[in-house]
């Protein structure tokens, strides 16, 4: 068995047959299993002390879980979160490619947006959209003009305060994956013949997005909790629901307890997604366990074992000395 | 038309800040001819080519391939700086291969070779598709059309590096230095793709420190030390009774090392 004896497999097939066998050494699993244990133990106590205090109703969470409104609150947080997310990937790689361009003025323009940005809160940025219309009346041009109360709505004021600031970071993770990319491969890419926008979107980024998305991810899961914030402008996601329901019934708890729930579902939701896009984009790159030399010789006689289980026999002989 | 030269370069200078790479270079390339450019490293071998492609401007003389003037182009008859488009346009036209192979690792070596056919040129994906088969077959790799560079040794890279950079049929390839990456034993592999490339009537000029190719294969070498040509002519002449005491030095250094 693999989980058993993980060690045994490919030490066989290295050295030809079963003449030999590694056998499992016992210390660490004991110590996985009994540390587990504990753990489980604590985790099953502080579970009792809050349902055996009888205080929480849980028809109440059950009630409101999915009711309507809820579900509004939830489909406003994931169109926050979305339209923020895709405004930021394009926002950021424009600025990105402005902060490594050799023109000084995009440069700055895209150095200043950061500062600004990264560098103030976001709540003070979403109050701040909610309340333009103070020095801002009215937006227009030429004749035709709109008061800009009847633009900024709550969910407007949300969209634009979380899109802006997550460009911001989403940025800085952009160029960090462009900057990650040789560059060798946009040499490679002018030599035959590409433009500088087209090497950019058919040959940088797709090798970047490997190197981007596991900060992106964690920018976007952090985006869904942050879109939270907005509820202080009155907009009806999914805290914002949830609290307004509790001002009418003061259950507090409970529909904490239900926006927690609303969260971590769609936290996993993303958190899975994320993982199959990992994989998606790690295509032509060999997975962990062949790492070392990418000159491993693939033209080999049948009958002499490969160089990645020489390795991986040369590993086990460290690891089990 | 015909006597025209592939490349021909005058008094080229170039450098970076203060730092003088290239200086008073002079060089012909004519059609289907084989030129080596031999020469310690820093010398600015590199930097001649990239310039030859115009991915590094120049900064006095004059570099034509074939009727144009890199970096210029024809208005009129003014020569006025060239548009990203043109250079883009020209570069197409040229194949280059480098010493670190430098292939797309997310694209298959059919992929990778039908790049530029697919990204550039905006061939069919059946048109693209066939003649990158065909170069497989012509670099020996037929059976690799699936395989990601990561799956690849040095020399099979180098191949698939070397069928991309002729897949749009350029008249002119520029090699730059596309064995010293490599074990010892795959060299030969790759070498004998470009002798292919040099018989089928194709010019080239190849950066390498190989001098037992180059006196097999070239038509040309030139031996350049700090910027300068120092000593050009017939493989034998510079290679095998070179004149100038630095092209000696510099033979004797590649003659130990290789033994
Ligand atoms: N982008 C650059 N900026 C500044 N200096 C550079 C740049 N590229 C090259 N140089 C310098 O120009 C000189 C020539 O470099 P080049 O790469 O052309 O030499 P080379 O003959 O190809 O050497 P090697 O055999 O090591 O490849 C070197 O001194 C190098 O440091
Ligand atoms: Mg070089």
């Amino acid at each position: 068995m693999a989980i058993l004896d993980p060690v045994a497999e490919p030490a066989m097939n290295a050295r030809g047959g079963a003449s030999r066998v590694i056998h499992a050494r016992l210390a660490p699993r004991l110590f996985t299993a009994s540390s587990a244990a504990v753990v489980l133990l604590i985790l099953a106590g502080a579970v009792y002390l809050v349902v055996s205090s009888g205080r929480l109703r849980w028809a109440v969470i059950g009630e409101y879980i999915f009711s309507t409104v809820m579900l509004n609150g939830v489909k406003t947080t994931l169109t926050i979160t979305l339209v923020s997310l895709i405004t930021s990937i394009v926002l950021g790689t424009l600025l990105a490619t402005m902060r490594m361009s050799k023109n000084f003025i995009l440069k700055a323009i895209a150095s200043g947006y950061i500062w600004f940005f990264r560098g103030t809160p976001v709540i003070v940025q979403v109050v701040f959209w909610f309340n333009i219309a103070l020095f801002l009346p009215k937006v227009g041009f030429g004749d035709w003009t709109v008061s800009t109360n009847v633009i900024v709505t709550p969910m407007n004021a949300a969209l634009l305060a979380m899109s802006l600031n997550v460009s911001a970071f989403m940025c800085e993770v952009i160029r960090g994956g462009l900057l990650a990319v040789d560059r060798g491969q946009t040499e490679a890419a002018m030599s035959i013949g590409m433009r500088p926008a087209n090497i950019l979107l058919r040959i940088v980024l797709p090798q970047a997005v490997r190197v981007i998305l596991p900060p992106a991810g964690n920018l976007a899961i952090d985006l869904l909790k942050a879109t939270s914030l907005v509820y202080v402008i009155g907009t009806k996601e999914i805290l914002g629901t949830a609290t307004s329901i509790a001002g009418q019934n003061f259950y507090v708890i409970e529909l904490l307890i239900v926006a927690c729930c609303w969260y971590l579902i769609l936290v996993t939701i993303a958190s899975y997604l994320q993982g199959k896009l990992e994989k998606r984009f790690s295509r032509g790159y060999a997975p962990a366990s062949t790492k070392g030399k990418k000159t491993a010789a693939p033209t080999q006689a049948p009958d002499t074992p490969s160089a990645n289980q020489l390795e991986s026999a040369t590993e086990i002989e460290e690891a089990t000395s | 038309m015909t006597t025209q030269p592939m490349v021909r370069i005058h008094d080229l200078k170039k450098a970076f800040g203060h730092h003088v790479v290239l200086e008073g270079v002079d060089m012909e390339v004519s059609r289907g001819e084989v030129v080596f450019v031999i020469g310690p490293s820093g010398s600015g071998k590199s930097t001649l080519l990239r310039c030859i492609n115009g991915l590094e401007p120049y900064d006095g003389g004059e570099i034509w391939v074939g009727d144009y003037l890199v970096g210029a182009e024809l208005h009129g008859d003014r020569w006025v700086e060239a548009s990203p488009k043109v250079a883009a346009q020209r570069r197409s036209r040229i194949g280059m291969v480098f010493q670190r192979f430098d292939l797309f690792p997310n694209m298959t070596a059919l992929e990778n070779i039908t790049a530029g056919l697919r990204l550039v040129h905006h061939q069919s994906p059946k048109e693209a598709e066939a003649r990158g088969r065909e170069l497989l077959e012509r670099v020996g790799l037929s059976e690799r059309a699936d395989s990601y560079p990561g799956q690849l040794s040095g020399g099979q890279q180098q191949r698939i590096a070397i069928a991309r950079a002729i897949a749009a049929k350029p008249n002119l390839v520029l090699f730059d230095e596309p064995t010293s990456a490599l074990d010892p034993e795959l060299v030969g592999e790759v070498l004998d793709v470009i002798r292919d490339l040099a018989e089928s009537g194709m010019s080239l000029i190849v950066v390498t420190h190989e001098i037992h190719f180059a006196l097999d294969v070239a038509d040309v070498v030139y031996f350049v030390d700090g910027g300068r040509v120092v000593e050009s002519g017939s493989p034998e002449s510079v290679i095998k009774n070179p004149r100038h005491e630095r092209t000696i030095s510099f033979l004797q250094r590649i003659n130990r090392e290789s033994l």
